[in-house]
């Protein structure tokens, strides 16, 4: 155990499962970089250097430095990942699906359920996600609604460098598509990392705090600012569960529910468009489920309903806040129920 | 001709049973007995027996909306086939899959594809596969005209030749995109556009087994060896509309019955093959009672095969709420 970052955690992941089964394979846009210079072969590793280091272990045969040709290569890998290989495709930013979106949710998500059960499609597909990075509209968007929506995938947004690696260790042994959704800004948080390899089941929420008064459920790099405002809340004497749910598809519903029927008041913390997200997925569910367990109406902290903005002090007030979860938690608290007139 | 008289029966039957398994279709789709979209290959049997014929199971296909044809030729059960398209329980895929979605990979069938492009970037991933794990296999990415001006086509000609990969991109040009001629919507040719690549590209009378079966060879041998990728332009023709149902107002009049009349793909091998004496044509007919026997069965026994029961929704799926 040693204290990693989330970029190491992700390299080891993906090299520990390379030693273990020379069938995982990686590719991608610059994954190694350098390809067909005169300069080095292992030129960036990434465009963050995530994956640095892999082809002088493994060799350009399964680090495969792709064209810019997202359509091309992820189909490739979903069509490699149905006839033996397991695929570690790295799309960059999760803004590019719009480029390759059929080959991942006609093609790779459906073989399983179409072919009648006699396919298996075993691929990653790892991409960044995320405002925070002045990266603007196109490069900073959290997608992972529009993929959870898909029926044949598996979803899959790890809060940090401990989560991301037996998150991916277990996303690259599933035998079904998995995207998997990495926080560009959260590439150099560090916490303690076991060395071995480990998995994290799908489908089992992360009850990261236990409290009495509020559940706040938050996603992704959320959870992270959710927890900054439970230590406000809990010094002002309020105690809240936040829950990460890790995965989006499978959800863990039970444990949201189990939650909320302790607590009676439900914030859910969402950085994507607030149409048709996480945070209106899980307020259905909730309302459908758990109506008699509310004691005030659900609140969604999520960015408003516009495209990521680049001016810094615009994508600051974009993005979600410990602040606006403290507000919200706290207006939960001071509800009332109007007596009728 | 270096084709055992095995060989040439193999072909034949192969080109018939894909002939009457659609012209069966053909009339039991009139019925209103078969759900959902069916897609006919009748005309261009030659063009997936001739490919075909080079393959075995390590090797890879992917097909399009107008499969049937590559399934039969590479292998998958006729019985099972016919189910899936009645929505069958003991269909292919379990009825879950239908006409445009027939699939074996065990066989090395990547599946039949509602989506025009489809196929080939899939197929680039069943060569890399190939190539990494060395299984000496080689796949076909069957695409039409149409697709010919999707981008995932022309991408996957350009990864394919940078990775050297064991892909034979097989254009059935049929001369239609829906209704829309080729000659309107494909600007220069297939065979140029392949070689922009730097990949090796012939065009193939698709009427001609032979012609088929020979330049295939080539392009296969040439995957094997290392030799990377070829394209293979095959001109042919469909009998039928797009669709079951097409009343085909863009063609003109007597079109495709002038097609059928004098560049029939199973009369033109009979021809030939009784001509050099290789065949007789009793053996020829033979074949075609072995197979109107066949596809009677398949239809009989489709028809009364059990329907996928409510728990099968639910199966071959992560289902979370």
């Amino acid at each position: 155990m040693s204290k990693k970052s989330y970029r190491q955690a992700i390299n080891e992941a993906i090299a520990s499962e390379m030693r273990r089964d020379p069938t995982v394979i990686v590719m991608g846009e610059d994954v190694a970089g350098g390809a067909g210079t005169k300069g080095q072969q292992d030129a960036w590793g990434g465009v963050l250097g995530v994956t640095k280091g892999l082809i002088t272990e493994f060799g350009p045969e399964r680090v495969l430095d792709t064209p810019l040709s997202e359509a091309g290569y992820i189909g490739a890998a979903a069509g490699a990942a149905a006839t033996g290989l397991r695929p570690v495709a790295e799309l960059m930013f999760i803004d590019f699906m719009g480029v390759c979106f059929d080959q991942i949710f006609n093609q790779a998500a459906k073989f399983r359920y179409m072919f009648g059960g006699k396919a298996v499609t075993p691929l990653v597909i790892r991409a960044m996600y995320g405002a925070g990075f002045r990266a603007a509209s196109q490069h900073s968007q959290c997608l992972y609604p529009l993929f959870t929506h898909i029926p044949g995938l598996k979803v899959v947004i790890p809060s940090s460098p401990y989560e991301v690696k037996g998150l991916l260790i277990q996303s690259i042994r599933d035998n079904d598509p998995v995207i998997f959704f990495e926080n560009k800004v959260m590439y150099d948080d560090i916490e303690e990392v076991p060395d071995e390899p480990y998995t994290i089941p799908f489908g089992e929420a992360n009850l990261t705090r236990e409290g009495d008064d509020v559940t706040i459920v938050a996603i992704g790099r959320m959870v992270k600012m959710a927890n900054e405002a439970a230590d406000r809340l809990e010094k002002q004497g309020i105690t809240c569960n936040v829950i990460d749910p890790r995965t989006t598809s499978p959800m863990d519903f039970d444990t949201i529910l189990d939650c909320v029927a302790d607590t009676g008041r439900l914030v859910i913390v969402d950085e994507a468009s607030p149409r048709c997200n996480m945070a209106t997925d899980i307020s259905a569910v909730v309302a459908q489920e758990a109506f008699g367990a509310l004691k005030a109406p659900i609140k969604m902290v999520c960015p408003p309903h516009t495209p990521v903005p680049f001016a810094p002090n615009l994508e600051d007030l974009f993005v979600p806040n410990a602040d606006r979860i403290e507000k919200a938690a706290k207006a939960l608290m001071n509800y009332q129920i109007k007596e009728p007139a | 001709m270096q084709l055992s008289r095995e060989d040439l029966l193999t072909a034949y039957r192969t080109m018939r049973t894909i002939r009457d398994f659609e012209e069966r279709l053909h009339i039991e789709f009139a019925t209103g007995e078969i759900p959902g979209f069916v897609h006919l290959y009748s005309g261009e049997e030659a063009s997936a027996a001739g490919i075909c014929m080079h393959l075995t199971e390590r090797d890879h296909i992917a097909s399009t909306h107008r499969g049937h044809g590559h399934c039969i030729a590479k292998g998958v059960d006729v019985m099972a086939m016919m189910s899936e398209i009645y929505g069958r329980k003991d269909g292919v895929c379990g009825g879950k899959g239908g006409s445009m979605h027939i699939a074996e990979i065990a066989k090395g069938m990547l599946g039949a594809n509602g989506i025009v492009g489809g196929g080939p970037p899939l197929i680039c991933g069943a060569a890399l596969t190939a190539k990494t794990l060395k299984t000496g296999g080689v796949a076909i990415a069957f695409y039409g005209d149409g697709a010919s001006n999707q981008g995932t086509t022309l991408e996957s000609l350009n990864l394919a030749k940078i990775w050297n990969l064991p892909v034979i991109f097989v254009c059935e040009d049929n001369g239609y995109a829906e209704a829309t001629s080729s000659s309107y919507s494909v600007g220069g040719t297939q065979t140029k556009r392949a070689e922009g690549f730097g990949i090796p590209s012939v065009e193939v009378d698709g009427h001609d087994f032979f012609a088929v079966y020979d330049a295939a060879r080539e392009a296969i041998q040439r995957a094997r060896a290392g030799g990377g990728p070829s394209m293979l332009h095959v001109k042919t023709y469909r009998y039928y509309g797009h669709f079951e149902g097409d009343a085909t107002t863009y063609r003109e009049p007597g079109e495709a019955e002038k097609v059928r009349k004098e560049r029939d793909c199973l009369v033109g091998f009979r021809g030939k093959v009784t001509e050099a004496a290789l065949l007789e044509n009793k053996d020829l007919d033979a074949v075609d009672a072995e197979i109107a026997d066949l596809i009677e069965r398949a239809v009989k026994h489709a028809k009364a095969a059990p329907l996928p029961t409510e728990e099968d929704l639910l199966t071959d799926v992560y289902v979370s709420y």
